[in-house]
Order: C-alpha cells, then structure tokens, then sequence
C-alpha cells in the first residue's frame, strides 16, 4: 500500500468487494476471467483483499487465444505464481488445428472463434455457473446498460431487452441448472479510477503498459507491433523502433500503440486527462460495425 | 465555474485534488422530449468527457438517427442499445461516469414513460439526488408528479428542478418563476429535503455548466456548480451500527471472521455486539484487512470482523449495538413496486432478499395501490407490471430489519418469482407488525411424533393435481380404500367438496385459486399434525401453490402425485358436463380451455390413466408410500 485512497476509490473498491464476495457466498462453481490486462489485475487485487487472509475462494481462467504477447503470458504465470492462486488456461484446440488466426482469418473470425467460443467451451467443461469479468460501463455504449450481474442463457447469450431489474446492492443470483452469471465487480469504475487505484495501492501491471521502444509497422493508422514472426510483413513494410506503449492489450495483430514517453504511473494517468481518444480506439476488434459490441456481446463474448 | 481536466494538471496537485474527491450519485427523470440525454450528452461534453473517436462514431450515427437537424446530436452518447438508436427512445437504465476536480459522478439515466416505472425505481435506488426536467414550455405535467413520487419513494432527498429549454420561452424569468411555484406546492406532500430550481438550455449549453447572459434574472449556480456543491451524505455513520453478515471467513481453524460491508455506523475494535436474531452478545476482536487492523470502520467500509467469543453466526445474520438492535419479526408492512409481467399474487410464495439474507415470503394482504400519477389509493387484488402498493409481508423465518426511511441498506428487499427466477418485485420496509410480536406458538405436550406411533404411520401429504375429469378422485378414492383395509388412518380433501363450505367464498380467478389452494393446504397440515395420511384432489393448476403447499409441511411428507391424462381424453369423458359448457364460452377460466395448467415438473409420481387400468395405478401409489417408508409392508 502506498498512499491512502479518496473517498470515492474507497467506495468503488467496498463496493467491488462487496459484489466479489456476494458470488462467493450464493454460487456453487465461481470462477474469474482474468485476461491479464490492467482492469484483471484490479480485480484480482480485490479478490485478494476480499476473502484475506484465505485466498480467493474461486480459480482464475485465461482464455488464451495464443495470440496474446509474449510478456502479458510471462505476467500472467508470474502473477498466479506471486499470488499462489490457481490458474486454468484454455485455448481452443479445435480452433488451432482449424487454423484460425488474426492473420489469416480476420479480427471477427479469430475473435469469435478463439475468444467468443474459447471462453464458452471453457465455461461448459467446468460447470462454471458464474463468472468475472473485468468489464467496465464507462468502455462502451451497450457496456452503460449491462447489470453487475448479468444473467446468460444456456447458451451464454445474453438478452439485453430482458434483463433482471438491479436496484440497491441486492443482486439476484438465482438460476437454473445450465444457467449463469457473469459478474462485473468494476462496473462503476472508470478507466481513470483503475489507473490511479493501480497508483495508490501499487498494483503489478505488465510493462507493456509503459512507454520502451518498440518495434511497429503502422497499418490503416495503428501502430502494430510485431511480437513475433507469424506477423507476416507486406513488401513495403519494415519494422521501426518507435517509443510507444499501449493503452488496452488483446492480440499483438489487433491492438494498436500510441507513441509515448510515459514510463511511470504517473506519466500514463497525466497522458491519459490530456488525451482526446477513448481507450478502446486502440482495439481493431469493436470498430467494424455500429453496435458491434451488443452483438458480440449477445453471442457470448465478454 | 469550476477548473475542469481539460488539461493535465502536475502530478503533486493531481494527487492532492484525487485525495479529497468525493463521489455523487444522481438519477436524471425526464422523457425523450424534456432532453434528458442531451442534457446528459452536454455534461459529457463539456466535462470533455468525449473522446474524438466516439464523437466520430456519433457525428456517423447523427446523420443516421439524429433528431436535432444538421450538427451532432448530443442524446446518441447515451442512447446506447441498438433498439433505442432506432426508436429515438431510452428504454433501460444507463449508468454515465464522469468527474471534475472536486467530484466524480455516477450519473442514473432513466426512461422516463409510465411502463418504465421500474427502470426508474431501479435508477433511484442507489442515487442520492435527482434531476427532474420539465419543458419549459409545458410546465409542471402529470409524468414530472410521477418521477417526484417515485424519487420521494426510494428515499432519495435531494431534488434539482431542471427547467429545460428555456430558450424557447424567450429566457422568461415568469415562466420559470410559474413552474417553480406550482413544482414547490406540488412536492410539498412528498419527502425532500431540498429543491433546487434552475433555468437552461441542454442543447445551447445555457446554465448546464457554463452560466448564460441570456439569463440576466438568475443569480444561481450552474447544474454542474451545484452538483459540485450540494451536500447530500445523510450522515450513515451516525447512525446505529447494522453489520449484515455476508461471507464467514475460515481459511484455517484459528482464524474464524465475519465478511460483510458496514450498513451504517461505525463499528471499533472493544464494541459490545449482539447478533440481531438470537440476542447472543460479545466484543469486536479486530478488524482486518489485507492493509493491516483497522483501529475503525464506517458506514460503507468493506471489512472482516473477529469477535472474542465463539458465538454461532452464519451469513445472514445482523450485529448491532445491544442498545439500539434492528426488528426482529417474520411480518412487517412495506412498499412495494411490481417489476414482472406475472402479476402479484397474494399468498403466493416468492423469496425475500434483504440485506444478505433469503428466505420465503408471502404478501399477506394488499392494503391499496397508488396511482402514481394521483398518488390516489385505489382498492386492489393483485398488482400488475409497474405498479406500486402498500403490503403486509410475511417471511417463514423471522429476520432483522430497519424501516426503509431510518436505514436504506437494511431496509430493503427484493422479491424473486420462484418459478422463473426473476426479480419480481423492489419493496422498502415500513414497519414491524405487532401482530407478529404479540403471537406465539404454544407447545402442546402431546406431539405429532406421540400422535403418528399411536397410529403405527408416518403422516404425509399425497397431493393430486391434474386437469378437470383427469381420474383424481377416481385413483385417491381407491388408493383410500386400499389404505383403509391396510389399517392406515387418511382424509381425503376434494376440490368440489371444499368449496361446499370451507372454501364456500372463493370464485375461480387466479387469485381466488391461489388462495384455495392456500387455505386446503394449511387444512392439510393440521392433519399431518394429528398424524394422518391426507389425499388431496385439486386441479391446483399453478406450480408456486404446490410448492407452497411442499414447503409448509416437512421434508418427505408432500408427494406429488401428477394424474397426466391429455385433455382431449379430459373432454371426451367430461362426466359432469362442464368441458361442453366451457368451450361454449360459458364457464369463464376453466383450467384447460381458458385458464392455463402448469404441468409439474418434478413430481414424485406421475399417473397416466391412458396407460392402465385405474386399480394397477393405486397398487402404484401403495408401492410408492412402502417405498418412502410411510407405511409399512
């Protein structure tokens, strides 16, 4: 711990561990989507301060679509390590031996196919019958309208013109056999609290976060970083090094950097009150058409 | 006006002005036309709340959706499902963040219609103030009454009168000066606090966050000015202590804590606790956190509590100071709004969510309902979607609870529908009833254990359920007889013969089932008291009654017997005629033609009179008691 929080990150955070423990008190086979980004590492440092001195009474699960980058992998194995949490890692093996990549199959068929579909097999294999997420309202448009617990169908879908009317800190977890939850513990935060809770409790985040040079080629305006050789390379492009860092991290094909300097916290929250584009700019995956992210998010996705 | 982020500040006064932020939350009420979500759209905007790539995306959407003509149309930021782009309409809650450097804000915005009464109660719940538009040019209507009411309902103290659209009067300080009168007469019948009035324009920006010199006359604060402002903490923490417990913490069996986030007041290491329901009392331990013990805790900290002795707590449970302890009763009188297609039934059983814990309930009586237009009481049966009305609850266990007005956390509930599982009703508490207080159950000596030897059985419930000419009382008369020449002590309850006296009242609406139902299976238990075996024959066409009937008595004494013939059979045999008249349209809610018959799902044993002969299906019903152990072999 650092420096003492505000009053309004200490309500966001009571509030977060409040919900965290409402599934771990009313589900039978909890488990937390860690995506390893900075709203995972939020949300499990509150799982930590939650259930302490136990441990979180639930695992992790990381749908890996083998496209992340490599240092988010390493934090990843690292950070359960430090924790001493468990952690389940799937990837969709039936996608792999199809073939399916950013590269040769487009952002929407990779998505759908290695994180849509991934993250459903997962769910089914475990009898999971609720899950985390790190989602916030303040990302997206469909996101503002989403419930803290958001009910699936069987089929994970989800149906926004019926969902369960969320008044108070009263959640209502009841379900059926082959039903679920997903649950957003940071609903109300937005990307600014996340950033400065990170400083003032001195959160872990993967250093892909702080500004390095690094090498890119700009594609249709992103900067894209070129982990490693499967990112095939058009005729005229050449990698250059250039001082970026990147604000959300998903798949290295599909998530743009923007240059920068910030190398610490408190250059990267500085950076972002002075910025003029949302986060989500940086991922190719939500622009390809309007309302996208309802429907992914209808067809499972988190 | 205030120093907004439109800049990056230096770090050290970045630090200082994050330290001292607090948190507002608000509702906004008003329907598409006041402006509600440009005035939501303007103070995103102006807050430089907006990125570039998202008023890209709705510079876009303008030209595809917009209403305002040429330029952006500020209500596409919020708008944010596809339906409601399309509709030019708000159908669900929409939870907006934005902060400048003295607050952060989490903005409710709500539809405004009568049929989304409950998106607004559910916005109201967690808000701490409102803002009501009014068009300027329309003044104070019927639906601003409403949005008043239902802020008043949830408790919220703390109203901003937006008059909107100010320009459109001419910037009229006596237009503006008639509204805030006739809103002040209004609400002086409701609950508030403070009102705040303040004329702008949501679309031109006039008053919103930057004041205007079309408005020479007002000399008041800008919205954002006074949302920056305005005090609205009604002070928690100088309330009496309410810990709800919510999760017990055994990592290992030297560390037993109580998990749960503090209702209100404040709680130190040394405070006498009792544990609301049993009145057993012991002291704070510690208080811990993965930062260290806590020396205190307040009203909305998020902590785990040791206690010094070994005091039996489970999730659920409430401590609170000796001296001043919640109510504990199992009946209390509420508000309640209805949020499910189903209507309320009363007697019907749903579960009750307050605070941590969840136990079966029952709505009692419905006193009245509230016009929420009139706030007129209107004599009712049942409630339907987005209606509001004045309950009697009763829970089958008693619980710990506040009135709503004294303790919003430990005065609220939800209703659950037990059949689809979805939030069927919000309800505040209003107070214990005494009734519940004053009445005790008295222990007779000879027992029901003493009665049942004496009779060599186990008693039980066998309850059929089936439509109209089914084969119940055909089968439950033999499976009686049957029982008799084994020596076994039965009644037999039939649907025709109770609604000769007991039941004599009661029509054939769905209310009027339900409490037929009600009153033959608390008949039912008191023979399971004396002892007996109870066959019942009722249609009892809704699964929530049979499991109402399932739950009064104990585990293993209900056995549902489901006499499945088709309806086609039903009608062919009609033995009293009444199928013929039904489908003529002369007997209204006949279960099968008019009136739905909610197959069981789960029953112990399911009869298909088709398939066998009548005596073959009793034999069934005799193996099946042997084989529950209720009677002997």
């Amino acid at each position: 711990m650092s420096t003492p929080l505000s009053t309004h990150l200490k309500r966001l955070e009571a509030e977060s561990i409040h919900i965290l423990r409402e599934v771990a008190s009313e589900f039978k086979n909890p488990v937390m989507l860690y995506s390893i980004g900075k709203d995972s590492s939020v949300m499990l440092h509150l799982a930590m301060k939650a259930f302490y001195p136990a441990k979180p009474p639930f695992p992790l699960l990381h749908v890996d679509t083998t496209w992340k980058f490599r240092e988010m992998i390493r934090f990843r194995d690292e950070t359960a390590k430090r924790l001493g949490v468990d952690l389940i890692v799937h990837v969709n093996e039936d996608g792999v031996r199809r073939g399916v990549s950013p590269v040769a199959s487009g952002s929407n068929v990779h998505t759908q196919v290695m994180k849509t579909e991934g993250l459903r097999q997962a769910l089914d294999k475990y009898g999971f019958d609720a899950a985390f997420g790190g989602a916030r309202r303040d990302e997206e448009k469909s996101r503002a309208k989403e419930r803290v617990f958001s009910f699936r169908s069987e089929n994970h879908a989800w149906d926004p013109r019926n969902q369960r009317p969320e008044l108070w800190s009263l959640y209502n977890t009841r379900i059926r056999p082959g039903e679920s939850i997903r649950v957003f513990p940071l609903s109300n935060w937005t990307e600014l609290d996340v950033w400065q809770y990170i400083l003032a409790e001195d959160i872990p985040v993967v250093p892909l976060y702080f500004a390095d040079v690094r090498p890119v080629v700009e594609r249709d305006g992103a900067l894209i970083m070129r982990d490693d050789e499967r990112l095939p390379l058009n005729p005229d492009e050449t990698p250059e090094l250039r001082r970026v860092r990147f604000r959300t991290l998903g798949c290295y094909p599909l998530t743009g950097a923007i240059e920068s300097d910030a190398t610490s916290l408190e250059d990267i929250i500085a950076e972002m009150l002075a910025s003029t584009t949302s986060e989500r700019q940086g991922r190719l995956i939500d622009s390809d058409e309007a309302g996208s992210m309802e429907k992914k998010k209808r067809e499972g996705y988190f | 006006m205030s120093q907004l982020f439109a800049t990056a500040p230096s770090t050290a006064a970045l630090a200082d002005a994050v330290s001292r932020k607090t948190l507002l939350r608000f509702i906004t009420c008003g329907s598409v036309d006041d402006g509600k979500s440009t005035l939501i759209g303007r103070l995103l905007y102006d807050t430089k709340l907006i990125f570039d790539d998202q008023l890209a995306a709705i510079e876009k959407d303008s030209k595809k959706y917009g209403t305002t003509g040429p330029g952006i149309d500020l209500a596409l930021l919020v708008d944010g499902l596809e339906a409601e782009r399309e509709q030019g309409i708000t159908i669900d809650v929409a939870y907006r963040y934005f902060a400048t450097d003295k607050r952060t804000f989490i903005v409710a915005d709500t539809p405004g219609h009568e049929q989304y009464t409950r998106n607004m109660a559910t916005g109201a719940s967690t808000a701490d103030l409102a803002v009501i538009l009014i068009d300027a040019r329309k003044g104070v209507l019927t639906q601003t009454r409403r949005h008043s009411f239902i802020c008043s309902l949830l408790g919220i103290r703390h109203v901003v009168v937006a008059v909107n659209k100010i320009d459109l009067v001419g910037y009229s300080h006596v237009v503006f000066a008639e509204i805030e009168q006739a809103y002040r007469e209004f609400a002086a019948r409701l609950n508030f606090a403070s009102i705040t009035t303040i004329p702008m324009s949501a679309l031109t920006g006039a008053n919103v966050t930057a004041p205007s010199t079309d408005l020479p006359w007002y000399r008041g604060p800008t919205l954002l000015q006074h949302l920056e402002g305005v005090e609205v903490e009604a002070d928690r923490r100088a309330q009496p202590m309410r810990f709800p417990v919510q999760w017990v913490n055994r990592p290992n069996l030297d560390f037993r804590g109580f998990a749960g986030t503090l209702a209100s007041g404040q709680v130190r290491p040394g405070d006498e606790v009792t544990v609301a329901a049993s009145g057993r009392s012991t002291r704070i331990a510690r208080i811990v956190t993965m930062d260290g013990d806590l020396d205190l805790a307040e009203a909305g900290d998020s902590v785990t509590l040791t206690l010094e002795d070994e005091v039996d707590i489970a999730r659920g449970d409430v401590l609170a100071p000796a001296a001043s302890r919640p109510e504990v009763a199992n009946q209390f009188a509420a508000n309640i709004i209805w949020m499910e297609q189903e209507p309320l039934i009363p007697g019907r059983s749903y579960l009750l969510k307050l605070a941590t814990r969840t136990t079966p309930a029952t709505v009692t009586a419905l006193k009245y309902k509230i016009d929420v237009n009139t706030l007129d009481q209107l004599a009712a049966k049942t409630l339907k979607l987005n209606e509001i009305a004045e309950v009697n609850v009763e829970t089958s266990s008693a619980l710990a609870f506040d009135p709503y007005a004294e303790n919003r956390e430990t005065g609220a509930f939800i209703l659950i529908d037990r059949e689809t599982n979805g939030t069927a009703a919000a309800g505040m508490v209003l107070h214990g009833l005494r009734r519940a207080t004053n009445i005790h159950r008295h222990a007779s000596t000879v027992d029901r254990a003493a009665r049942s030897a004496l009779k060599r059985q186990k008693p039980a419930v066998l309850w059929f359920t089936g439509l109209s000419a089914s084969g119940k009382s055909t089968v439950a008369n033999l499976v009686e007889q049957k029982l008799a020449v084994r020596g076994q002590h039965t009644m037999l309850l039939d649907g025709d013969n109770v609604r000769f006296g007991l039941n004599k009242d009661l029509g054939f609406t769905d209310a009027d089932r339900v409490e037929n139902v009600r009153r033959v299976g608390e008949v039912a238990k008191l023979f399971v008291e004396s002892g007996t075996l109870v066959l019942c024959c009722f249609i009892s066409p809704f699964e929530a009654e049979r499991r109402m009937v399932r739950d009064l008595v104990g585990e293993g004494e209900f056995v549902e017997i489901f006499v499945d013939t088709p309806l086609e059979t039903c009608i062919a045999r009609d033995p009293k005629g009444l199928y013929r008249r039904a489908l003529a349209g002369e007997i209204p809610n006949f279960t099968g033609v008019s009136s739905p018959y909610e197959a069981p799902k789960n029953a112990e044993l399911v009869l298909r009179t088709a398939d066998a002969p009548i005596d073959a299906l009793a034999d069934r019903v005799i193996d099946a008691l042997i084989a529950r152990g209720l009677i002997e072999n």
